[in-house]
């Protein structure tokens, strides 16, 4: 009998979905701090993982529940922690150290109201910026944006195996709305989930030069103590992990392959789901709860006749640069709806063509009404 | 004719050619002593990690043959008890300094010892940040010049042994780097101890601090020690003054307390074999 993967059908939190995920991929690993409104994932990890065998450690601060997870992920346990916006800010510098140490690991980002404690109980989509530069230094990075608790469930399992098979940190940017949502969830059976596990290396523990990647850009991953006696540091390492913090070359070389592994692979990454845009003039460009909203919008302008279409980014990083250049050339505008100030609209700007570009800024909790966005898209505004 | 080899020289990483301590800097005597408890003791070096923070002692996990992961600034306890929850079964040490592990990295210290998580904490002090350039830290004595105290420290210093015994570590020492041999014996000590165990080994620094402080000398600092060293044979913390002229050293706490990892996986086992009696799949609802 499967403890990890509770195959069935449930009405349930979107938090718990995404606990669930975690476990049915292989998580054995959670460390986190309360925060409201991600409380719930740590919740149920400090009831299930003990009964899959893993481990829940509740840390003194969100700094030390993502250096925890880097150390569980080093000793070879997938590993996750889950917060909200003031815990993700404390993260930032460890998630540069997971970055530079290319440890496969898990954020979840219950988002809130911002700047600073903010809307505690509300929802937002104002840490998508952070998510991507929050940390110095220049890196990618790669998010994932659920807008259903099925997606929670479903999208937590697909940011562990982009961890694992690149060997970065992966997040669940998740709005407050679905965190806190009850709806459906049906766990598939184990053989139809599909789980990547990190790349281990076959040479000889004396011949492993641990940051040396193959031919994908990606390095072969060592666990402590199996003999390997590897380092591993935040400081710029040449391939065989030793500091060389001087040398131009070794950095530019280390930071574009840090880049590259994830540039390179980024049409496998992105994901993103189309309605009606085959032959649309309006395109809306949504993620996350306000997807739904929007997804609706369109549907009630199709009802009435306009050539509306909508764009959902399932991860919004990598940022599909292609997919809206695309579009902008075959649409005549484009509508971005957030719960935020416009964050995502700065990378619709950018890789726009040729389109017009309108923006529904939401903020203070509220999601985009059908109605709303629909006036957009009739208003021509 | 047969080379002469250094008995350590099989403890150091390979391709690891320089060092950045300065001469006269008493990490080196730290990081032999604790090769040197690993060696008497005979432990297997291959299920040993080493951890450590940012800052000159640092560096230490570096220079050794073993599985090491250098965190960023204050977090080197985080990782280890990362590392140490997820695989029990490895020895996992912390060696870094008084700035990294009690000022940016203190509440970890706190709570690390507090659940008792079986990881090993060595801790070199050297009453200042000297890969910085000598600013005054959390151990920093009163009335010591240095770059960022141009007046004189008016900050009174932490007593690290007498924090580590109230936030319950299960073994505390404290030697100064004069005191070799008696720091390796505790080290030896510690790696042994199943619970958190905590050395202060009170370190010379000659080019950032001694040398502000009229101490310019190596030699300087290390007769500073062997002048104010007090060894105490009494298992009490309170006992652990640290002043100018008198240094209190020795073991201050030895006590056992259940470990953290044996409690989690005491939990995790105990939960398993419920369900599996019921065979149930689990006892949460969803």
């Amino acid at each position: 009998m499967r403890r990890d993967v509770l195959t069935g059908s449930y009405f349930t939190l979107g938090d718990i979905a995404c606990a669930e995920g975690a476990l049915a991929a292989g998580c054995r690993f959670f460390a986190g701090y309360p925060i409201t409104p991600a409380t719930e994932v740590a919740e149920h990890m400090a009831r299930r993982m003990p009964e899959v065998g893993g481990v829940y450690i509740q840390m003194e601060d969100e700094i030390a529940s993502i250096a925890s997870v880097i150390g569980a992920s080093y000793a070879g346990l997938k590993a996750m922690t889950a917060t909200s916006g003031p815990g993700f800010s404390l993260m930032q510098e460890n998630i540069g150290l997971a970055v530079m140490t290319e440890a496969p690991l898990v954020i979840v980002n219950v988002m809130r109201g911002g700047p600073s404690t903010g809307q505690p109980t509300r929802g937002g989509q104002q840490d998508v910026m952070q998510a991507k530069w929050g940390s110095h230094g220049d890196y990618e990075i790669i998010a994932f944006a659920p807008s259903s608790v099925q997606e929670m469930f479903d999208l937590t399992i697909e940011a562990f195996n982009c961890s694992e098979r690149f060997r970065c940190p992966a997040f669940v940017l998740a709005d407050e709305n679905v965190g806190h949502l009850r709806e459906k969830l049906v766990i598939p059976e184990p053989h139809e989930i599909k789980l990547v596990e990190r790349k281990r290396p076959k040479c000889d523990p004396r011949e492993y030069s641990p940051f040396k990647p193959d031919e994908d850009l990606i390095p072969p991953m060592a666990h402590f103590g199996e003999g390997f006696r590897f380092y591993a540091t935040g400081l710029t390492h040449n391939e065989r992990g030793l500091p060389r913090t001087v040398d131009p070359e070794v950095h530019a070389k280390l930071v574009r392959r840090l880049n590259e592994k994830i540039r390179r692979h980024a049409r496998e990454i992105i994901r993103v789901e189309k309605l009606y845009l085959d032959d649309a003039d309006v395109c809306v460009i949504a993620y996350g709860i306000v997807s739904r909203s929007a997804a609706s919008a369109v549907r009630l302008a199709r009802e009435k006749g306009i050539k509306a279409g909508l764009l959902k980014l399932v991860t919004v990083w990598p940022f599909p640069n292609e997919e809206v250049l695309r579009i902008s050339e075959g649409v005549k505008r484009i509508i971005v709806c957030e719960m935020n100030e416009g964050q995502i609209l700065r990378e619709v700007e950018r890789c726009n063509k040729c389109s017009r570009i309108s923006f529904i800024p939401k903020l203070g909790g509220e999601i985009h009404t059908p109605r709303e966005i629909l006036s957009a898209i009739k208003g021509g505004s | 004719m047969s080379q002469l080899v250094h008995p350590l020289e099989k403890f150091v990483r390979p391709g690891m050619e320089s060092r950045i301590w300065c001469s006269g800097c008493s990490n080196g005597i730290v990081l032999n002593e604790f090769l040197r408890a690993v060696d008497e003791l005979g432990l297997d070096t291959s299920k040993m990690v080493l951890v450590s923070g940012i800052g000159c002692a640092g560096r230490a996990s570096g220079y050794v043959d073993m599985d090491g992961f250098h965190a960023t600034h204050g977090r080197a306890i985080p990782v280890a008890v990362g590392i140490k929850v997820a695989k029990p079964e490895l020895n996992v040490v912390v060696i870094s300094g008084d700035g990294d592990l009690f000022s940016i990295g203190g509440n970890h210290f706190l709570h690390a010892a507090r659940r008792n998580v079986g990881i090993k904490v060595i801790c070199i002090n050297n009453f200042n940040y000297g890969m910085t350039g000598g600013q005054a830290g959390p151990t920093t004595p009163m009335g010591a010049f240095l770059t960022t105290t141009p007046y004189g420290n008016i900050e009174n210093p932490l007593n690290l042994v007498q924090l580590a015994a109230a936030v319950g570590a299960t073994y505390v020492a404290r030697w100064t780097a004069f005191h070799v041999g008696r720091i390796k014996n505790s080290i030896k000590k510690a790696l042994m101890k199943k619970g958190f165990a905590f050395i202060e080994v009170v370190g010379i620094c000659p080019e950032q601090y001694g040398r502000r402080q009229k101490m310019p000398r190596p030699m300087d600092m290390m007769m500073w020690f062997k002048k104010s060293s007090v060894i105490s044979r009494e298992l009490d913390p309170s006992k652990a003054e640290f002043t100018q002229e008198r240094i209190v050293v020795g073991e201050f706490v030895d006590v056992e307390r259940p470990e953290y990892t044996e409690l989690i996986r005491g939990q995790i086992n105990s939960i398993i074999e419920k369900l599996e009696k019921e065979g149930k799949a689990t006892d949460v609802e969803i």
